[in-house]
Order: C-alpha cells, then structure tokens, then sequence
C-alpha cells in the first residue's frame, strides 16, 4: 500500500506470465553479442532481459519478456537472430493495462 | 464466399481489428477476428486516453456501451527538473459535455469489451490464436496459417500492430526502423477512487491526463499519467535508439520519474498492479509506408504505423479505428478483392485520417530540439524559483535574473535557433 522504487524482478513479479519452457520465441546469438560494441539491449529493453554476466558477455533469459518488440528495433550487430511472439496461451497476459 | 471462405480474416483484435470486424459484420459479412492474446486486450498496453470521435464514426452511441474509465476534462502539462515541476493546467469542462471528447481507457477491459461487440454482430472470433503465416496463391494473399491450420479468406486484415510482421511477411514494408518508434514503460497503480478525485481536482467520473517533459535524462520523448476508475496509468514513452545510447536503464529513469516528489505526492498510498511495455509508431505522417494494401490484403492501425504525437496530444487508438472502419467501408465496397486497396485508400482520405497526419506532418522533427527534453524545462522551473522566492536577501532585477537564468540552461544562440526550428515545423 505504499508507492515504492520496484526493483526489476518486483516490476516482473506485478504480471502474468506463462512461460513456454520449451521454446524461446526470440533467438539470440551470443557470439554476435560478443562483439557488439554499442550493446543498447541493455538498457532498452524494458524487461531487463539482456544483462551482464560476470564475465562481461551478454546473456539472454526470454521468461519476462513483455513482447514488446524493442530489442528486435534497437539490436545494432544483429545479435537477435529470430524474433516472434510466443505460442499461443503463453507468453505475458495483462489484465490492467 | 464459398463454404469454407471468409469474406475476411482480421488479424489483430486491437480497436484496428474490432472496429474492422464490427463494421463488417453489421453489414452481413462474414469475418473471423483473430488474437494471439489469451482474450483480446491481454497482449496490450497504452497509455491511455481514447478519443471519443472515432467510436462515433464507427457507430453513433457506441461509446455509451464501453468500458470507459473517466471524461478528461483537465489537461496537463508539466516540466521537470530534478527538484520540482511547473505544471500547466487547463480545466475545460465543455470536454465532457454532450459526447465528451476523450476517456481514460484500460486496454484489457475495452478491446475485451470490442471484440465482443464484433461477436455481437455476427463476428466470430478467437482469441488465444497466433498467425504465423500467410497463404499466397498465383501472387494473391488468400488466407492465414496457424501452426498447422490454414483459414482462407478473400481479404486478409492485418490489424497486428506496431510490429507488424505480417505486413512484413506480405512484402509491404521492411521491419520498423528504432528512430521511427518510442517505447513505453507503464504501471498501473491502483488508488481509492474518491482520492483520486481529490488529488486532481475532478468530479465522480471526471479525469485528467497529464503529459510531463523533462523526465527522460534528455532521452527524445515524455511521462504521461492518466486518472481511471480506481486507477492510475504512470509511464513514459523513449525513443530507443537514444535510450541505446546512454547507460541508464530505462525502468531506473521510469522509477525515477515515479518517485519524483510531484508525482509522488499523486499516487502516494497507492498499489502498483501490473508493468507493461509497448511499442508505439512515433514518426506521424513520414512514418506511414507508401504501399498500405497488395491484392487480397490490408493493413490497419499500428501496423501501418497511423499515430501523432504533437508533444501534448498522442493519438493512436482513434486513428486505429478510423482506418479499421475504412478497410471495412473498402472491402464493402469492392466488387473484386483487388479494389480493396484503392477503395481504402479513399476512404483514409475520406475519413480525414491522411488529413489529420498530415496536419501534423513536421512535428516530429521538433523531437530533434535535445534541450526540449532537459534544458528547457528546467529553464522553466528556475525562472518560476525566481520568480516565486523571497528569502529577504536583495532580490536581482527581474529582466536581469530571468536573464541570467536563461543563459544557465541554454545560450541566446540555442534559444533563437530554436526557437525558429520550432516555428518551422508548426
Ligand atoms: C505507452 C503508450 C501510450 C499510448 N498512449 C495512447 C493514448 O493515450 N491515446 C491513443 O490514442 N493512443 C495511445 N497509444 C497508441 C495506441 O496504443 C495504439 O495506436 C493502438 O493500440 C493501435 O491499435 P491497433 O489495433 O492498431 O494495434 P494493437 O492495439 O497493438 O493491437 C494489435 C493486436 O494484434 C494482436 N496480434 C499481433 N500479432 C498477431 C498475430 N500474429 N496473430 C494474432 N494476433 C496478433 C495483438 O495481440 C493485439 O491485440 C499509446 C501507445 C503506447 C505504447
Ligand atoms: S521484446 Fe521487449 S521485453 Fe522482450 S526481450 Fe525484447 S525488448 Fe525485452
Ligand atoms: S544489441 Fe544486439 S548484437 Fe548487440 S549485444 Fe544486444 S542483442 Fe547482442
């Protein structure tokens, strides 16, 4: 009942989701990503699903993507090899937005 | 239609897609209405505000039957710095009167609520379905693929939104480019009705929508807060391809803005319900793609990128059901399928849709002006400092100080030259 800075996976855990365990719906080619200078992925996309590992490399996890499509505009290298929505009934479902 | 061939399949049940599907089923065609969306809606996010004008194209009184949330009456807009915020308030009750001019809207509850009006005239329609492909024969789209289904029809309607990938997937236009859209950040924040009232100053049923400029870090683009029933809609729309380019995240800016103390003090008490994110078509009338149709196949709304952004309004869902309604008026029309993309191409002008773009045809590139999105509001909020501060010490003269403030944020340069951009493009 108070209004607070969410962290990421507090924004996340406010939705719906049904994840498609065994099918990712946007394809990501981590050997482009290593290369990829400008990275924007990191801080466009709204679900924070591209992030840093220890290691410095890009990583991607598909679970909280909101669908919105930015990554697929913003990918500099061409590191999003394939991008679609995930298969019917799964995927995010928004009840108030 | 033979047996197994619908006059249409629209893909997409946004207010595109049922503002398509609902004319054409009133006027006895037969129409399969497609959503990936668990039901329709459950995919979307908006900002929003609907512009009441387009349900009445569509059928006088519609409005009156949908899920609404409340009458804006005042319009805001506020510039921000890091400390405070200068808001400008015009409260027009004459937007609410006779067919009020706009609604709040939560898109769950309204394009649930559209598709089912569709349904209501005969309409039939599925949601849960993702199109993945079409069906082209002797170079006529003539149908749709899911999975392992294939539905025809005469004219396939993609009403797929801002991504469009089957217009992509029809050859009509490339993928969009990140300098041609804006991506929003949302939450929805739930707040006792009665408060809400309170806090903006309206009646029962009466709202306020609020634009604020100076919250994207200088990132091109703006926050925007809607009052609903029950609800407060809080988010800002970026420009990605800038977003790209610096190192903050955009959900840190985003919070940022939430927990600024002028918007805090608005939502305070509050529940954040949900998060969502959504692209949206930001480059007006230069945006759309040249080719809108081939034989057998149109697209609406989004998905031929129909939108306007003057900074304080931003328009989307009106012009998605102004261009459903005339692909439907287009396919009524047709003797043939291959008549339908000329015939739309009629009705876009006839509706005033291309007039309505082109009315605003430069404006985006007022969105090249960076010190718009940081200097200039805070410019704004140190003259009003100046303005309004009395502490007793021997106050600067007043041209002297605004003077001085105004070389602070930006030079005389900047200013004029701007100054004379804007003008250009008005
Ligand atoms: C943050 C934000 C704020 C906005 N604020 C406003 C505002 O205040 N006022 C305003 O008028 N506009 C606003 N807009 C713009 C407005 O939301 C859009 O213009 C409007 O939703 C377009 O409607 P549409 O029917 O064309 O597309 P959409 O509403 O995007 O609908 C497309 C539908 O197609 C479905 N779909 C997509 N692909 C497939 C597929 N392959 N198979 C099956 N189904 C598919 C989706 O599930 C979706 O339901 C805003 C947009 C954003 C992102
Ligand atoms: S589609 Fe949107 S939410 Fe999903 S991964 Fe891409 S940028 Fe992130
Ligand atoms: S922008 Fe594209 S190529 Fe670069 S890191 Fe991100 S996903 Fe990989």
């Amino acid at each position: 009942m108070t209004i607070k800075r969410l962290s990421p996976e507090e924004l996340l855990g406010l939705d719906r989701f049904e994840v498609d365990e065994s099918n990712p719906h946007i394809i990501v080619d981590k050997a482009i990503c290593a290369t990829c200078k400008a990275r924007p992925c990191l801080v466009a996309c709204p679900a924070r699903c591209y992030r840093l590992n220890k290691e410095g490399e890009v990583n991607f996890e598909y679970a909280g993507c909101l669908e919105c499509g930015t990554c697929r505009v913003v990918c500099s290298d061409g590191g999003v090899t394939s991008w679609n929505y995930p298969r019917a009934s799964f995927g995010v479902s928004f009840r108030c937005s | 239609m033979s047996d197994d061939t619908f006059d249409a399949i629209v893909v997409g049940a946004g207010p595109a897609g049922s503002a398509c599907a609902y004319t054409l089923a009133k006027e006895g065609r037969s129409v399969l209405l497609l959503d990936r969306g668990n039901s329709a809606g459950a995919k979307n996010v908006s900002g929003g505000r609907l512009y009441t004008y387009a349900l009445e194209l569509v059928e006088p009184g519609l409005y009156e039957r949908a899920p609404l949330q409340r009458k804006i009456v005042r319009e805001q807009i506020m510039l921000m710095n890091d400390r405070g915020a200068t808001t400008v308030d015009y409260f027009d009750p004459g937007f609410g009167e006779a067919v009020p001019q706009s609604y709040s809207v939560i898109r769950a509850a309204l394009d649930e609520w559209f598709a089912g009006e569709a349904e209501a005239q005969g309409a039939m329609v599925a949601p849960g379905v993702v199109v993945d492909g079409l069906i082209e024969e002797n170079g006529r789209i003539v149908g749709i693929r899911t999975g392992e289904d294939e539905m025809r029809a005469d004219v396939v309607v993609a009403a797929d939104g801002v991504n469009s990938l089957l217009g992509q997937k029809a050859g009509l236009f490339p993928d969009v480019k990140a300098s041609a859209v804006g991506v929003g950040v949302k939450e929805t924040i739930e707040l006792p009705d009665e408060l809400i009232s309170a806090r903006f100053g309206v009646k029962e049923g009466e709202g306020a929508a609020r634009v604020a400029i100076g919250c994207t870090e200088g990132i091109s683009g703006g926050g925007f807060l809607y009052t609903n029933k029950g609800s407060i809609s809080l988010g800002i729309v970026f420009n990605p391809e800038q977003a790209g380019r610096q190192t903050r995240h955009i959900q840190d800016i985003f919070q940022d803005y939430k927990m600024h103390p002028a918007i805090h003090a608005l939502i305070e008490g509050g529940t954040s319900v949900e998060y969502g994110a959504h692209l949206v078509p930001e480059k007006g009338y230069h945006g759309i793609p040249k080719q809108l149709s081939r034989d057998g196949f149109v697209v609406v709304g989004d998905a031929a990128q129909f939108g306007i952004n003057t900074g304080l309004i931003i328009r989307g869902m009106d012009l998605a059901i102004v261009s459903g309604l005339a692909a439907a008026k287009a396919i009524i029309a047709a003797k043939q399928p291959a008549d339908v993309g000329t015939l739309y191409r009629q009705q876009l002008e006839e509706l005033l849709l291309i007039a309505n773009q082109q009315a605003y045809q430069n404006f985006h590139g007022i969105f090249e002006i960076s010190r718009i999105f940081r200097e200039y509001p805070a410019l704004a909020n140190d003259a009003m400092q100046f303005l309004f501060r009395v502490d007793g010490k021997k106050p600067k003269p007043m041209l002297k100080g605004l003077l001085d403030i105004v070389k602070r944020n930006v030079s005389f340069g900047k200013l004029l030259g701007d100054g004379w951009k804007i003008y250009r493009h008005i």
